[in-house]
């Protein structure tokens, strides 16, 4: 793993989780993000990226679920034990997915509501902050939020986040059900905050090839584990993630592919 | 003006000077279900607890340190509460927490009794009941204090919920408890701070509706008569609530005034909920009830 002089922003430790007292869904998952960095955790559905992030941000215990081994780092603090609210203040803030705007509420109080955390006096000026990234949202800052299009719902979702001010940003597949041309244009608003307001990004995306041309390093993970990790630009030349992940290959037979992944995921977990 | 348009009229307005009261117990079931997803079975003997409460201490201390003590007993229930029942119950599919409010109901019905008896009582607030001749009709000084006490409570409470940041964060957590959380709002304090101006609700209920017709068990039952407000205006809207319970106070009275010497009475108690029942067929989530908002 990357042994930088700096010790990583946030550094999950060999982490597992239980839902229900009894389905074990993570063994044994281990991960850092540098600071101003962009990762990405890629895997299918089901993989368990939004089991990690929500361990990450304490969210688990809303869906009886637990972590039960290992540690979460954030800026050399534990963070395992904290309420979700203050792991929120320590400047961990997840984009849940699905997008999960309060859509009863207007797109302005939905903002609002993510500085929940914060008490200074620059909330509203902040607002401004968030308009100047997200355009869209300030033309429609008084419509409720669940009448606006699904790509202002994402926007909306990633633009509440970053008015508590985070210092790492979890986005949970912020491209699920957009179209490709939205995809990229929130993707590179996303690559501007990490840029000009120097949020760390770890992104998981099941959109492997959008996310691995987005992201400097790559964790895939596979039934709860992490089987694959490295800088993105060698993750997109392995042969395993071009073939199940990008797309990327010749074999037509679709019951040869399966015999094939099958050997294939042998070989990782060797 | 003539005579039955005159009679019409005061019915009205009587009817919806007690209408407004109907709307303040029916508000304390649409807070917790807002913000939590319950159906409050218990909301009606909060009432009653506070109520009783009330009753007892009026005798002995001044108005207000009755008031205030009653005020810390129903935060330190909402509390409890919070901690006790809500809390190991987190995520808990919606009928268990309304079985557990079921079982909050019954202990503090048997609570109150317990520590204050099980004989009715009066409740005194220092008001002698007196009716005013106004342009022709007679208007009771109790419903006007009623009204002008609900009144002012709603208004308080769709201020606090419209204009202050835990309003705000309140509305967040009734749209999304886990999104609300993922943003740092601690659900705990939500549904402790909300449980809280459920009491206060019910103090307030209590209050003006023992003084009318006496402190005993059966003042749990008003919840009952929440239920059509409910209905009508919706079980998730505020201002559901209040027009939902200002239509049924002006349509029971109307309904017992005009067609009751007709039919020999007694329509009040069941008009309610027939109007409840039209409402049902043509709007299910009432007047005022939230659309579940779809896209596509
Ligand atoms: N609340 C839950 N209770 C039980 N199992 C769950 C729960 N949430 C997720 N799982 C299971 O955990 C596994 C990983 O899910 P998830 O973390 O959502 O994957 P991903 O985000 O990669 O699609 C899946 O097999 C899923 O069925
Ligand atoms: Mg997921």
């Amino acid at each position: 793993m990357t042994q930088g002089a700096k010790p990583p922003l946030l550094r999950v430790n060999n982490i597992e989780v239980i839902y229900e007292h009894v389905i074990l869904v993570l063994k044994g998952v281990s991960l850092e993000v540098p600071e101003r960095g962009i990762v990405s955790l890629l895997g299918a559905n089901g993989a368990g990226k939004s089991t990690t992030l929500k361990a990450i941000s304490n969210l688990l215990h809303a869906e009886r679920g637990e972590v039960t081994k290992g540690t979460i780092e954030f800026a050399g603090m534990r963070i395992d034990r904290m309420h979700p609210a203050q792991v929120v203040k320590q400047g961990v803030v997840q984009v849940m997915e699905g997008r999960r705007v309060f859509e009863h509420l207007t797109v302005e109080d939905n903002l609002l509501c993510g500085a929940y955390t914060r008490n200074d006096k620059k909330v509203r000026g902040d607002l401004n902050v968030v308009y100047r990234y997200f355009r869209r949202l300030e033309q429609r800052r008084q419509a409720k939020a669940g009448y606006i299009s699904g790509g202002e719902q994402q926007m909306l979702a990633i633009g509440r986040a970053l008015m508590s001010k985070p210092k790492i940003m979890l986005l949970d597949e912020p491209s699920m059900g957009l179209a490709p041309l939205l995809v990229e244009e929130i993707f590179n608003i996303i690559r501007s905050l990490n840029d000009q307001e120097n949020v760390t990004v770890l992104l998981a995306e099941q959109n492997a090839a959008m996310a691995l041309d987005f992201a400097q390093y790559a964790y895939v993970m596979e039934n709860g584990r992490v089987v694959l990790d490295g800088e993105a630009a060698v993750i997109s030349d392995n042969e395993d993630v071009r073939e199940f992940y990008l797309g990327l290959t010749e074999i037509g037979k679709k019951s040869y592919r399966d015999v094939k992944h099958y050997k294939r995921r042998k070989r990782w977990l060797a | 003006m003539s005579e039955t348009l005159l009679f019409a009229l005061e019915l009205t307005i009587s009817g919806l000077l007690v209408g407004l009261m109907y709307s303040l117990v029916a508000l304390g079931f649409v807070l917790i279900y807002k913000a939590s997803g319950v159906f409050n079975f218990a909301q009606g003997d909060m009432t009653f607890l506070a109520a009783l409460a009330l009753a007892s201490f009026v005798v002995k201390i001044p108005l207000w340190i009755s008031l205030i003590v009653v005020l810390a007993i129903m935060l330190i229930l909402a509390m409890a509460v919070e901690r006790i029942v809500l809390k190991p119950l987190v995520a808990r599919p919606p009928l268990v927490l309304f079985m557990a409010t079921i079982g909050v109901a019954f202990f503090l019905q048997g609570l109150a009794q317990g520590i204050w008896g099980t004989q009715p009582r009066g409740l005194e607030l220092g008001l002698a009941d007196q009716t005013y001749d106004v342009a022709g009709m007679f208007i009771s000084n109790m419903d006007i204090l009623g009204a002008v006490v609900a009144g002012i409570l709603l208004i308080a409470l769709v201020w606090f919920f419209q204009k202050t940041k835990t309003g705000r964060a309140l509305r967040a957590v009734s749209d999304d408890h886990e999104a609300a959380l993922a943003v740092g709002i601690p659900l705990r304090k939500a549904w402790g701070i909300t449980w809280a101006i459920a009491g206060i609700v019910a103090i307030v209920a209590g209050a003006l509706w023992g003084s009318r017709v006496g402190v005993q068990a059966s003042l749990a039952l008003l919840a009952l008569k929440a239920l059509p407000v409910l209905i009508i205006g919706g079980i998730d809207s505020i201002p559901g609530a209040i027009l939902g319970g200002l239509i049924i106070g002006a349509a029971e009275n109307l309904a017992e005034g005009l067609i009751g010497p007709a039919v020999g009475g007694g329509i009040k108690n069941f008009f309610p909920y027939l109007l409840a029942l039209i409402v049902l067929a043509v709007r299910p989530y009432g007047l005022f009830g939230r659309e579940i908002i779809e896209r596509v």
